[in-house]
């Protein structure tokens, strides 16, 4: 039954992409990415990944669609040039589809527990996440405290993307004055039903990102999914309420704060632990018990993580906006 | 249930051909943001589909699971969800910075005006 709803939405995705791919308008192309993002994330959800299918709910179907349109209201709607090179283009793409899908005659089958990626490390994470640091989320402890290092790279490339977008967008356009803000705190609060629907949403979208963050230890969750909704629903209250009010109710230097305090706050934990005689981020020294320690730690840093994420998609998220006025 | 079993990777296939078309046949540069972004997602479902074991469920304790589809494909592919947005932010802020210097976001255009 999962093997055929499962067929059954790749394919669907498989036709969103073809459409994607063959409209010329891009605000249809981008609502259609949406839609795939939300195929994708039911995908995830059917295979397991119920924290990956979180994130992608929230990242792609959410934050991505408004990104892209805060990028085509600043450029163009529409595609003008035609496709260039399109048969040798086909002929390219074709040849290496095939070359893929003659490759998967060799992989083993879908769902197989007997494949190599499932009788390697992955039952050592397993059975060791029990013992060593005692939270019922495997993913969270492999993502927090097993492969720490990682994460705390990939929270720096966040944080370099959301600089790296406040240098190219938050300067003045074309050099001059930035023109006054007209009519940008008006935002859609003059359409009743989606204001009314937000008002009511918003509140529950936050209270339901706190959930993910501070329940990621128990359930599906933590600091990349909780800091994806938390931006989300800041983002629905600014094309709501205008982008001005958004800024008053969170201002960009507490976003700035946000950023960077996170990152900080998830490498301090790890120069914590090493003033307390461990590795870098080896939390078993943060308190009496080991077990505890690894806790605390997964707490601290999943609450980093969650502060620079909601910072930096907020802080991109104003950049377009701004540019816009 | 042999071609059932493979039926996954082939769409895969399929889809990170049709993101990589958007790359290099279309020259809009936000549609080659799109078509990037596709291509990325075709990734993401190669890795969590390599993860999946019949039978168990999600990998969290205290459900009553008894087997458990391997976490760490996604805890990869979690993280590079969230990389993967920031990275198209950052391409699309570029891309708004060359509609300001070129007045165009298509490649032809802005490769004539570079020639002259």
């Amino acid at each position: 039954m999962t093997v055929i709803f499962g067929i059954f939405l790749l394919t669907l995705l498989l036709i969103t992409a073809v459409a994607i791919v063959h409209t010329t308008n891009l605000f249809v192309a981008v609502m259609l990415m949406g839609i795939a993002s939300l195929l994708i994330a039911a995908n995830f959800f059917l295979l397991d990944a119920a924290d990956v299918a979180l994130t992608e709910a929230a990242v792609g179907a959410g934050i991505s669609t408004v990104l892209f349109l805060g990028a085509l209201a600043l450029t163009s709607e529409r595609e003008k040039s035609p496709t260039s090179r399109k048969a040798l283009s086909f002929v390219v793409v074709t040849l290496a589809a095939l070359v893929v899908i003659y490759a998967t005659f060799d992989k083993p089958q879908f769902g197989s527990p007997d494949a190599p990626t499932q009788t390697y490390v992955a039952p050592w994470y397993l059975e060791k996440t029990q013992e060593y640091i005692d939270i019922p989320n495997v993913v969270t402890a492999v993502l927090g405290s097993f492969r720490a290092y990682d994460t705390l790279g990939e929270v720096f490339v966040v944080f370099t993307a959301g600089i790296g977008v406040l240098f190219l967008l938050a300067g003045s356009a074309g050099g001059g004055k930035r023109r006054a803000p007209v009519g940008s705190d008006v935002g859609l609060s003059q359409h009743l039903i989606p204001r009314v629907v937000g008002r009511l949403l918003i509140p529950f979208i936050l209270l339901f990102g706190l959930y993910v963050q501070f329940h990621g230890e128990y359930g599906p969750g933590g600091g990349f999914q909780a800091g994806a909704i938390i931006a989300a629903a800041v983002v629905l209250y600014a094309l709501l309420e205008g982008e001005n009010k958004a800024l008053q109710v969170i201002p960009q230097r507490v976003l700035l704060g946000l950023v960077a305090g996170g990152a900080l706050l998830y490498g301090g934990v790890g120069v914590a632990s090493m003033m307390m005689g461990g590795n870098f981020l080896d939390y078993s020294v943060l308190a009496a018990d080991p077990v505890k320690g690894q806790q605390l730690g997964i707490i601290l840093i999943e609450a980093g993580v969650g502060m620079t994420v909601t910072g930096v998609l907020l802080i991109i998220f104003h950049a377009f906006a701004a540019r816009g006025r | 249930m042999n071609i059932l079993g493979i039926y996954y990777y082939w769409v895969f296939a399929v889809l990170l051909m049709i993101g990589f078309y958007a790359v290099i046949a279309k020259l809009n540069l936000i549609k080659k943001l799109i078509g990037l972004s596709l291509f990325q997602a075709a990734v993401f479902l190669l890795y969590i589909t390599m993860g999946k074991v019949e039978g168990a469920s999600a990998p969290i304790y205290g459900f009553g699971a008894e087997t458990f589809s391997n976490p760490l494909p996604q805890v990869l592919i979690l993280t590079a969800i969230v990389v993967g947005i920031s990275t198209t932010a950052l391409g699309l802020g570029i891309v708004v910075r060359i509609k300001e210097e070129y007045d165009s976001i298509e490649e032809d255009d802005i490769q004539e005006m570079d020639r002259r």
